[in-house]
């Protein structure tokens, strides 16, 4: 049914010659033969006196249109003849306005500005953030006085998710580590004779530093993501929007849980990982230098002073915190397109692990002297 | 009817979600040339039985045959020519977001592999023009856009292949009165100059009336009828009385007649 498009040259004595083009000139006859004909129209096209009869089309669609416009040098030649029903794509090929594609120039002010740019950006983050905590602070000092209208339903929810539904991946990655550390001290302090210490070192390294930092680096990628993402994803369809005329309060319903919850579930995890890295070092330490888990077990209290213990702790109360508020301010920073969900939701999790890893290095250093003998 | 021929044809077509039965025993065909509207109150299947008719989804029993090959035998290389014939207009648009207009136009062309950019550039320009979208909007992003110019954007973008079929779920859904009468006029100027097939799922009275040439009725897990507006409304079935010969059917009724007598 569809014939195939083509043109042939048809000369005049005496006069310019004519082009005929016959067949179909629409996308499905086009296909292939396009980049062909493409060049065919050119030759003729380069000829301005040319007559072009194109009565012998049978359909043609927007896509053979646009290709003779093109070929023509978008302008409509001087002699032409065609079927009127054809004539609308012409002239509607003529009307269109122009399209400016936004410039490629290099400018070289861009270095200054985009540095520029993501100071401001920085400050206008850490600004946004500030005033998410003092409204959480706020707004928790409002709930404390009236605990009946706390979420705790949400509360609960956020730390199913974030604490219980972490418990096997924390363990197995703390059990881990444990077995690698433990195994690395051994072949070192066999050397020196000194492989009792091994409880030390396991004992100090995992509960004040690993252990938290190994935590809270996992659940930004866990948990801190997927609060972005869903705060994201309720702003693009307009759930907060829906949520503030109904009056209610996205940090207290949304965010204040959020918070919350990471920082009671991530101290616990903290716990739970620095048992299961614990035991994976006492395995180790067990294999390589024949220390009986009675031993390491009732060694561990008298090397690592309790101070640590709290120290961790304290550190995942704040990590916690922190990348709550980091997860949730992205959340809401998200705009209504689907890419700005992915470098929300990439630059939350960036943030919120390189927040915390700097806070880390801080504590080591303001608690430089608590704990250690 | 123009001539006979099929575009669409769906036979014995039941959908199940889980117990529910969406439609139960379902048979159309979609002639070449025409408008069919599909109609149903809400929930009664209209949007899935188009996406069934493209593909998207499958459906329970029956088959869906597109340009008279069955869906379900087909590769995904016919798949792809198929869907380059067709047009679908969803019903929010469904525009990339992360593209501006130009792109989103744009996308389906460079997708063939087949044009250079010049060619794509005025194709792209033609279409954004045909749906009176002004030149300075090209660089825009979705997100700026207001509903209407989504819409229309979005049907730049379904019949930038110049489609023989185009799907329209919901065309007028979300627009002023003012703007989905020019929505309207719009679908008939682009059908008569692509020579389009058009199916339309929608709840709009006023479009049915003013575009489609058949009006098929999903009721009840049912198509109860498939029939030219004139000879449906005299159908006695509850569902076409209380659609069409309600208040505001009758109001639509009217205002075709209306125009029909001072044009």
């Amino acid at each position: 049914m569809i014939t195939s498009p083509s043109l042939r040259y048809v000369a005049i004595p005496d006069r310019e010659g004519r082009v005929e083009l016959t067949g179909a000139w629409n996308l499905a006859a086009l296909g292939k033969q396009i980049n062909l004909l493409r060049s065919q129209l050119a030759t003729y096209a380069a000829n301005q006196g040319l007559h072009w009869d194109l009565k012998g089309v049978d359909s043609l669609d927007t896509v053979g249109a646009a290709l003779l416009w093109q070929a023509w040098g978008e302008r409509r030649v001087k002699n032409l003849s065609l079927r009127p029903e054809h004539d609308a794509l012409f002239v509607g090929l003529g009307s269109t306005g122009e399209h400016v594609s936004p410039g490629a120039r290099y400018d070289w002010t861009v270095p200054v500005v985009t540095i520029g740019e993501s100071v401001l950006a920085f400050l206008s983050y850490l600004y946004a953030a500030v005033q998410l905590f003092g409204q959480l602070a706020l707004d928790a000092a409002y709930l404390l006085a009236r605990p009946s209208r706390a979420p705790w339903r949400e509360i609960s929810t956020n730390i199913y998710r974030a604490g219980a539904q972490a418990l096997p991946i924390t363990a197995l990655l703390g059990f881990l580590i444990g077995v690698v550390i433990g195994y690395l001290s051994a072949e070192q302090l066999r050397i020196f004779g000194a492989g009792v210490y091994i409880i030390n070192i396991l004992g100090i390294s995992i509960i004040r530093e690993l252990g938290p930092v190994l935590c809270a680096i996992l659940v930004a990628g866990r948990s801190g993501s997927a609060m972005t993402a869903q705060l994201g994803v309720m702003k693009i369809t307009q759930e907060l929007d829906a949520l503030s005329v109904m009056g209610i309060s996205h940090t207290t319903r949304l965010i204040l849980p959020k918070v919350v919850a990471l920082a009671v579930s991530l101290p616990l995890l903290v716990l739970w990982t620095d048992a299961a890295a614990l035991l994976g070092g006492m395995v180790s330490a067990g294999f390589e230098l024949d220390i009986s888990y009675r031993f390491f077990l009732t060694r561990l209290p008298d090397v690592v002073p309790i101070a640590n213990l709290w120290l961790g702790f304290s550190k995942a109360v704040v990590f916690g915190l922190l990348i709550g508020i980091i997860a949730c301010q992205f959340g809401l920073r998200i705009h209504r397109d689907t890419s700005s969900l992915a470098i929300g939701t990439t630059t939350s999790v960036v943030t919120s692990i390189t927040i915390v890893i700097v806070t880390d290095s801080i504590f080591a250093v303001l608690f430089s002297h608590v704990g250690l003998r | 009817m123009m001539n006979e021929e099929c575009v669409i044809e769906v036979e014995g077509l039941w959908t199940r979600f889980g117990e529910t039965v969406i439609h139960r025993d379902i048979n159309l065909c979609v002639h070449r040339g025409e408008v069919l509207a599909l109609v149903g109150g809400s929930g009664s299947g209209k949007t899935t039985l188009l996406r069934q008719m493209l593909g998207l989804e499958k459906p329970a029993r029956g088959t869906v045959c597109l340009f008279c090959q069955a869906l379900r035998s087909c590769g995904p290389d016919a798949m792809r020519q198929m869907h380059n014939r067709c047009g679908v207009l969803f019903q929010d648009g469904a525009l990339f977001t992360a593209l501006t207009v130009y792109d989103n136009v744009a996308l389906p062309l460079r997708e063939l592999g087949l044009l250079d950019e010049a060619v794509i550039n005025s194709l792209v320009m033609v279409k954004l023009d045909l749906v009176e979208i002004a030149a300075a909007d090209a660089e825009k992003f979705p997100a700026e856009l207001s509903g209407g110019m989504v819409k229309r954007v979005a049907l730049a973008r379904a019949i930038a292949l110049d489609p023989e079929l185009l799907f329209l779920d919901e065309p007028t859904a979300g627009l002023d009165p003012e703007r989905s009468e020019s929505f309207v006029k719009l679908i008939k100027m682009l059908r008569s100059q692509l020579h389009l097939t058009v199916v339309m799922a929608t709840h709009d009275l006023n479009s049915v009336v003013e575009l489609s040439d058949r009006v098929a009725v999903l009721t009840d897990q049912r198509l109860v009828a498939v029939a030219p507006l004139k000879e449906l409304i005299k159908l006695d079935d509850p569902f076409i009385r209380s659609f069409f010969l309600g208040e505001r059917g009758r109001c639509a009724l009217t205002g075709m007649e209306n125009a029909r007598l001072s044009a």
